[in-house]
């Protein structure tokens, strides 16, 4: 429904605004009728960099290393997708064997950092001590002092993804790993026998935090129903079907599992997304050119990975998706909270990836440069980021320089997505005309499902301390509550 | 009586969370940190604004008016700010927009990017006023110390914090500072 025919039917306005959007970087609105029913929730995207400006002029081959910068959550992400796109501007479409391992191996080690950061340091407080638990102790402190052995394991998981890029990129965050059409140094055989000592517990781990993801999910009947929405997925498989983090051809499947498209390459994809633009975010809003404007939105991530292959290509990963797939009988899990519970299968398969790739030997080799082909003008590099399918568009002029850049993030993927599930756990729990503290912490919770990044990753890192307006349409404040820092809930309206 | 911990506050403002990712790569020396040390406003507490703190790690520059409201609230709540990594001291990759005027770069963003429906830039109230420039911290408040890197490593940061906990004038070892 278009906002002019919301306004025209008399809808209230609730703006839920962070006090300290100072962090940067958003809040929420939802437009509501008469009935209480919330017709539209906007997550407002407030930080704007002006990177598709700045990188113009730039020469290619530094690429990667400023795009890498644009969040030092998931570095590798963007250093990985501008890589691919700069391999085709020095005419490269194949790396040597040891140069592509080497990227998986770091792309994996780049999943696992991330997504155990999401889940141990950033959810598992609302998951573990439940979404409207004491403030003060819902947070990464409170979770050591109570489940100190999951928090360790949590921090132990995290800090093996960061090993593994720092014996490839020489450094945790922002480091050097790709060169045009191949990589810049190889793994050598002390790097990889320090990294083979705590595979096997890393391994363990992750199937506990599987296990752990499992239980929290299935035991609670509102933890399926919270903002879960049937939307299509967008991943990567292999050319097997199988999940696939680095390289591989574009699957769409609708809703009830019909394919949109299959193997499609992704060099194509202005003909599958278009975006559109809306004066009230700078995040814009993706959708599939066929299915139009209003129903062509979808997902990306975790969920829509292990809902979209057709099988996993490590056994103990593989085990856990049969599971995962058997909630919804065969049919997709749309459960906007099992994001976490997929999330958890994927580092198990990150885990059960590195070891190995770690006993391969070619991923000892030393011939890491492709011969470069003929320059190209233009480079789309695509891989799965953590959060999801990542666009990475340049075009270069005559002297190499950077004419023209797109980026679209995985995070964008879902930003309709996220606005429809804070929406539907805004009708779930609203009450009235008053805005409860439950419905605050529940839209945080919905939010943080999608593990939102880049402009929003304060959202993701933060409990945002939230003001929430109800404003009637004649613009008058109807309610208003404050939540406090110290967990107080205060009504100022 | 035991000593109170020492309070410590954090926050990303025009920066990438790289640094506060890399404050996290002291893995699990998090723990034995806690015992000394207890975050007040920080994206990791749902603490939203600062009590009076000790130590303030402010990561990123300034792009718009938020970072700065936010920046002064840090100055006036701690008894010690730090520059944390080169978007903080220098501006960092963000301030390369300051070659341009910031309608080029909104142009570039949204009225000219492939595959737009309805190009136009976002104006709406809920989205904070923009800098004309991106700047660093140090333009806007009296910083106390700079720690640098791009992001500064675990151990610069341990080591800041171990010395300032310990009472002594901070100093970083070369071998643990690093300017990339």
């Amino acid at each position: 429904m278009s906002e002019a025919s919301l306004e025209s039917k008399k809808m209230r306005r609730i703006a839920v605004d962070p006090v300290s959007r100072v962090e940067g970087h958003g809040k929420i609105t939802l437009l509501m009728d008469e009935e209480n029913h919330i017709h539209e929730a906007r997550l407002h995207i407030v930080e704007f960099r002006g990177f598709e400006k700045f990188i113009q002029g730039r020469p290619y081959r530094e690429v990667p290393y400023f795009v890498q910068r644009l969040c030092g959550i998931c570095p590798v992400s963007h250093h990985l997708a501008a890589a691919k796109a700069v391999d085709q501007l020095v005419g490269v479409d194949d790396l040597t064997p040891t140069s592509l391992k080497l990227r998986q191996l770091l792309h994996f080690g780049q999943t696992m950092q991330s997504h155990a950061l999401h889940f141990f340091h950033l959810s598992s407080p609302d998951l573990l001590f439940g979404f409207g638990s004491d403030m003060k102790h819902r947070n990464i402190v409170g979770v050591i002092e109570d489940y100190p052995e999951i928090a360790i394991q949590g921090v132990k998981i995290r800090k093996y993804g960061q090993q593994v890029i720092a014996a490839i990129a020489g450094k945790r965050i922002h480091g050097a790993a790709t060169v045009p059409g191949g990589m810049n140094k190889p793994l050598t055989i002390n790097e990889r026998d320090a990294l083979l000592v705590d595979i096997a517990d890393v391994i363990r781990w992750s199937q506990d935090a599987v296990a752990l993801n499992e239980t929290i999910h299935c035991s609670d009947q509102e933890h399926r129903d919270f903002g879960t929405l049937r939307t299509p997925f967008m991943s990567l498989v292999d050319p097997s079907g199988n999940l696939e983090m680095y390289h591989g051809g574009l699957r769409v499947r609708m809703a009830d599992g019909a394919a949109l498209v299959d193997q499609f390459d992704y060099r194509g994809y202005t003909e599958l997304v278009r975006e559109e633009i809306r004066p009230w975010s700078y995040m814009k809003f993706p959708y599939l050119q066929s299915l139009g404007k209003e129903q062509g939105w979808y997902r990306v991530g975790p969920l829509a990975r292990v809902n979209n292959c057709d099988a996993i290509t490590t056994p103990l990963a593989e085990s856990a998706r049969q599971r995962f797939k058997s909630l919804g009988g065969g049919a997709f899990v749309q459960d906007t909270l099992a994001y976490h519970w997929a999330r958890m299968i994927e580092v198990l398969h990150c885990a059960e990836s590195i070891e190995r790739l770690l006993h391969d030997p070619e991923i000892l080799g030393t011939d890491l440069q492709a011969p470069l082909g003929e320059k190209r003008s233009e480079g789309i590099g695509v891989i799965e980021a953590p959060r999801g399918t990542l666009f990475h568009h340049y075009k270069i002029d005559e002297d190499g320089l950077i004419e023209k850049a797109n980026l679209i993030v995985s995070t964008t993927s879902n930003n309709q997505a996220m606005n429809e599930s804070v929406r539907t756990v805004a009708n779930q729990y609203i009450e009235g005309n008053e805005v409860t503290e439950g419905l605050l912490n529940h839209l945080e919770v919905a939010v943080r499902a999608y593990d939102p990044c880049l402009s929003c990753a304060t959202h993701a890192l933060g409990k945002m301390p939230l003001e929430v307006e109800l404003v009637g349409i004649d613009g008058q404040v109807i309610d208003a509550v404050r939540k406090g820092s110290d967990g107080s809930f205060d009504r100022i309206g | 009586m035991r000593n109170p911990k020492v309070r410590v506050a954090t926050t990303s403002l025009a920066g990438c969370f790289g640094c506060h990712m890399s404050f996290l790569d002291m893995d699990e020396r998090i723990v034995a940190l806690l015992e000394q040390v207890e975050f007040n406003r920080s994206p990791l507490t749902d603490i939203k604004h600062c009590d009076p703190c000790d130590i303030g790690l402010v990561e990123g520059g300034l792009c718009n008016v938020d970072n700065v409201h936010v920046l002064r609230e840090f100055r006036q709540n701690c008894k010690i700010l730090i520059a944390v990594g080169a978007c903080a001291i220098n501006g960092g990759v963000p301030a390369m927009r300051n070659h341009y005027s910031l309608q080029s770069c909104l142009e570039e963003a949204f009225l000219n990017e492939i595959g737009v429906d309805n190009p136009m830039i976002p104006n709406d109230e809920a989205l904070p006023l923009l800098l004309d420039k991106v700047h660093p911290l140090h333009e806007v408040v009296h910083v106390d110390y700079y720690l640098p890197g791009c992001p500064p490593p675990a151990d610069a940061f341990v080591k800041i914090l171990t010395d300032l906990l310990e009472g002594r004038e901070p100093s970083i070892p070369a071998e643990i500072l690093h300017y990339d």
